[in-house]
C-alpha cells in the first residue's frame, strides 16, 4: 500500500503522539529498496509542495548517494531544484564522512575536493559523532520551518551506513529522539538487511510504525547466493519484488499488505497482486514432454473409479479373497448377477473395475514357480 | 575473429559512459586477472585519451607489463604518456602498533594519492574518463590488518570520486574467502555499491580442454543515469589464450 505510506506520512503526527516513522528494507537478492525510497521522497516533496502536509519541508541524511544525485533525481521528476532552498536541506553525510578530504586539504595533497550542487547542503565532517549529526538535523531542519511553528520530515537514505560508524543503541538514540521531537512530522530511512544482524532489523522495527519489506518474487530454497543456474530468476529480481507493508496501528493491531513493485524506466510502479503470480512459479517448473498434471475431465473420472474391495465392509460381512468361492456363495452372486445387470448398464459412468477368473482349476497365488516341474 | 569475441563480454558490460563501478570476483579455481587485463586495455585503446590509475596490492609493474605488451598494448609508453599510473603498494603495511590511527593514516595516504592525480588529469585538456583499478581488495585488507571497516571507508571515499570527476572503478576481489562466515558484509557491501559485477567461476560440469571456465555478467543497469530498468544478465563460456581471451555462448564452440 504505497499510497497508504504516503499518505500516512504526509499526514504525520498526531497530537499528543510520536512522529510516523517507516522502514524499507530490501537484501542483496532484490536491491530495490532505494528506488521505494526515491519514490516516497518525491511523493512526500510534491505533497508538500502542494501544501497538503503536514511537513514544511524534508531534511535528507545523504549517506549512500552524493548530493547531486537527488539534485538530478527531483529535477528529472519535474521539481524546481534551484528554488528547492524554501522546502529542501540536505545533510551531506557522503561527501566526507570521515573528514578525510579535509584533513588532505589541510595538507595542500588536493585543492578542491569538493562537489558543488543546486541543492542546499552542509557538510558533516564526522559521521562518528552522532550528537552533531542529529543537532544538525535539527538545525537544518529549523530553518526550512520558522522558529517555533510548522514540522519537518527526515529522511535517512540508508541506516547501513550510520551502522558501520557507530553501534546499534546510539543509532537507536537517535531515531528515538527524532521520533519524539515536537517539530518532526515523520522519519524514513533505508536498511539493508542482510549486512546486519537480525537484531538491527528488529530494533528498528520497534521503532518504526510502518515497515516495506522488499522481497525477492521467487524465494530462494537452497539459502545459497546467486549462482549460474538460477541467472533468469536473478535478472527478474532486480526489475520486480514483493512489496510487503507492514502498519503497526496505535491499539497494538497490526495490518499487513502485500504488493508487487515494478522497476520502470526511472522509477517503479507498485499494483496489487495480481495473478501473474501464478503463472511466474508455474514456468519456472521445467517444460517436459508428459503431462505432468491432470485435466478436469481426467480428474473426475479418476475419483470415480471404485476401487477392488474398496466396497467391502459397507453392510456385508468381510470377505477374504483366497482365490475360490464356497458353493452357496457362488449361487447367490449369480442369482444376485441376473437382478444386478440392468442397473449396472444404467449407471456405467461409474467406473468399475471387472475380474474373471479363468476357471476353479487355477491354483490360488503362491510363491512356488509354476514351471517347476518342467523338464528343459 | 578478435572483435567479435571482445564483444560477448563488452556487449554484456554495456558501453562505457564513466561514473560506473564494475566487480570481478573470482575463486580459487578460476582467476578473474584476465578481465582486469581487458579493462586495462580497454581503458588506454590509442583512440582516446582516457586514463588509468592502477593500484596494485598484488603484482609488481613489470608482472603486468608483460601481460599487456602480450595483448599489444605497451603499459611503459602509456606511463610516459601520462596515461597510466601505477601505484605499487606491494609494501604498504598499516602496523596496529600505535592504535587505530596509523592503520587509516596508511590508506588515507593513499587515498590522497589517487585523488591528487585524479585532480591532474581531469585538469588536463580534453575530455577524458579516469578509470580507478584495484587490484585485489581482498590484499587492502591484509594491508589493513583485517578490517574490513577500514578498507569500505578507504572505497567509499574511492567511490566519491565519482560524483565529483565521473571516474569508472574496476575492482577485484575474492569471493570464496568470505565464503566461512555466515554474513558476508565486505563482498554485499561491494555488490550494493557496485553497477556491474562480473563472476569468475569454474565450469559447473567440471574440466574440458577447449573452455577453461564461466563468466556471469550481472548489469544492473545505472541506476545514477534514472534509467535502472535496463538490467541483465548474460552468462559464457571462455577459453584463455596465450595473448586473447576467446568468449562463447556455452555450446556454440566446436
Amino acid at each position: 500500500m504505497a499510497e497508504t505510506i504516503c499518505r500516512a506520512l504526509r499526514d504525520g503526527a498526531f497530537e499528543g503522539e510520536h512522529a510516523p516513522a517507516l522502514t524499507i528494507k530490501d537484501t542483496i537478492d532484490t536491491p530495490l529498496g532505494s528506488f521505494v525510497f526515491n519514490h516516497i521522497l518525491t511523493q512526500l516533496t510534491s505533497n508538500i509542495l502542494a501544501g497538503k502536509s503536514q511537513a514544511r519541508g524534508v531534511v535528507l541524511v545523504a549517506l549512500s548517494r552524493p548530493p547531486s544525485f537527488y539534485a538530478e533525481l527531483l529535477k528529472n521528476k519535474g521539481f524546481d531544484v534551484s528554488s528547492s532552498s524554501k522546502w529542501l536541506r540536505v545533510l551531506d553525510c557522503y561527501s566526507d564522512p570521515l573528514g578525510w578530504k579535509n584533513k588532505l586539504m589541510e595538507r595542500g595533497t588536493v585543492r578542491n575536493p569538493y562537489e558543488e550542487t543546486l541543492l542546499k547542503t552542509s557538510l558533516c565532517k564526522n559521521l562518528k559523532e552522532l550528537d552533531k549529526v542529529l543537532s544538525s538535523i535539527i538545525e537544518l531542519g529549523k530553518e526550512i520551518v520558522e522558529e517555533g511553528k510548522g514540522r519537518f520530515a527526515v529522511a535517512i537514505d540508508s541506516v547501513s551506513e550510520i551502522l558501520r560508524h557507530s553501534s546499534l543503541p546510539s543509532i537507536a538514540r537517535i531515531l528515538s529522539h527524532l521520533h519524539s521531537h515536537d517539530q518532526v512530522s515523520c522519519i524514513f530511512c533505508l536498511l539493508h538487511v542482510d549486512l546486519h544482524e537480525a537484531k538491527v532489523a528488529a530494533t528498528l522495527e520497534y521503532l518504526s510504525t510502518m515497515h516495506a519489506d522488499v522481497e525477492p518474487i521467487v524465494q530462494r530454497t537452497n539459502g545459497q547466493r546467486n549462482t549460474s543456474e538460477d541467472l533468469p530468476m536473478v535478472e527478474q529480481s532486480f526489475k520486480r519484488g514483493k512489496f510487503h507493508v507492514r502498519f503497526k496501528r496505535r491499539n497494538g493491531r497490526v495490518r499487513a499488505m502485500r504488493e508487487e513493485l515494478y522497476v520502470e524506466g526511472s522509477g517503479i510502479k507498485i499494483t496489487e497482486v495480481s495473478s501473474e503470480d501464478g503463472i511466474t512459479a508455474q514456468s519456472l517448473v521445467p517444460k517436459v514432454q508428459f503431462n505432468l498434471d491432470l485435466s478436469e475431465k481426467e480428474r473426475l473420472d479418476r475419483a470415480k473409479v471404485v476401487l477392488p474391495f474398496e466396497h467391502q465392509g459397507t453392510g456385508k460381512p468381510i470377505q477374504i479373497y483366497d482365490g475360490r468361492k464356497s458353493l452357496n456363495e457362488s449361487e447367490n452372486e449369480e442369482k444376485q448377477a441376473s437382478v444386478e445387470k440392468p442397473q449396472t448398464t444404467e449407471d456405467s459412468g461409474r467406473g468399475e473395475i471387472i475380474y474373471f477368473r479363468d476357471s476353479d482349476d487355477e491354483m490360488p497365488d503362491s510363491d512356488e514357480d509354476p514351471d517347476d516341474d518342467l523338464d528343459i | 575473429m578478435d572483435n567479435l569475441c571482445a564483444n560477448l563480454l563488452e556487449e554484456a558490460v554495456g558501453i562505457s559512459k564513466g561514473g560506473r563501478v564494475v566487480v570481478v570476483e573470482d575463486c580459487v579455481q578460476m582467476s578473474g586477472a584476465f578481465v582486469l587485463h581487458h579493462f586495462l586495455k580497454r581503458s588506454l585503446y590509442p583512440d582516446t585519451s582516457d586514463a588509468v590509475i592502477f593500484i596494485a596490492f598484488a603484482h609488481p609493474f613489470s608482472h603486468y607489463e608483460r601481460i599487456l605488451r602480450k595483448m599489444g598494448c605497451n603499459l611503459t609508453v602509456h606511463r610516459k604518456n601520462h596515461r597510466f599510473v601505477f601505484l605499487d603498494m606491494l609494501t604498504l603495511e598499516c602496523p596496529d602498533r600505535n592504535g587505530k590511527e596509523t592503520r587509516q593514516d596508511g590508506l588515507l595516504a593513499l587515498y590522497g594519492e589517487i585523488e591528487k592525480a585524479v585532480e591532474i588529469y581531469s585538469s588536463l585538456e580534453g575530455s577524458r574518463i579516469i578509470t580507478i583499478m584495484i587490484d585485489d581488495i581482498s590484499l587492502i585488507e591484509v594491508a589493513a590488518n583485517g578490517s574490513s571497516n577500514h578498507v569500505l571507508d578507504f572505497l567509499h571515499y574511492c567511490y566519491t570520486l565519482k560524483a565529483k570527476y565521473g571516474c569508472s572503478f574496476v575492482t577485484l576481489n575474492h569471493e570464496d574467502i568470505y565464503s566461512s562466515a555466515n554474513t558476508l558484509p565486505l563482498i554485499l557491501q561491494l555488490e550494493y555499491l557496485a553497477d556491474v559485477i562480473i563472476k569468475a567461476e569454474p565450469l559447473a560440469t567440471g574440466l574440458a580442454s577447449d573452455v577453461h571456465g564461466q563468466l556471469s555478467v550481472l548489469n544492473k543497469g545505472s541506476v545514477c543515469d534514472l534509467g535502472g530498468s535496463s538490467s541483465k544478465v548474460r552468462n559464457f563460456h571462455f577459453r584463455v589464450k596465450e595473448n586473447i581471451v576467446d568468449y562463447f555462448y556455452p555450446g556454440t564452440q566446436t
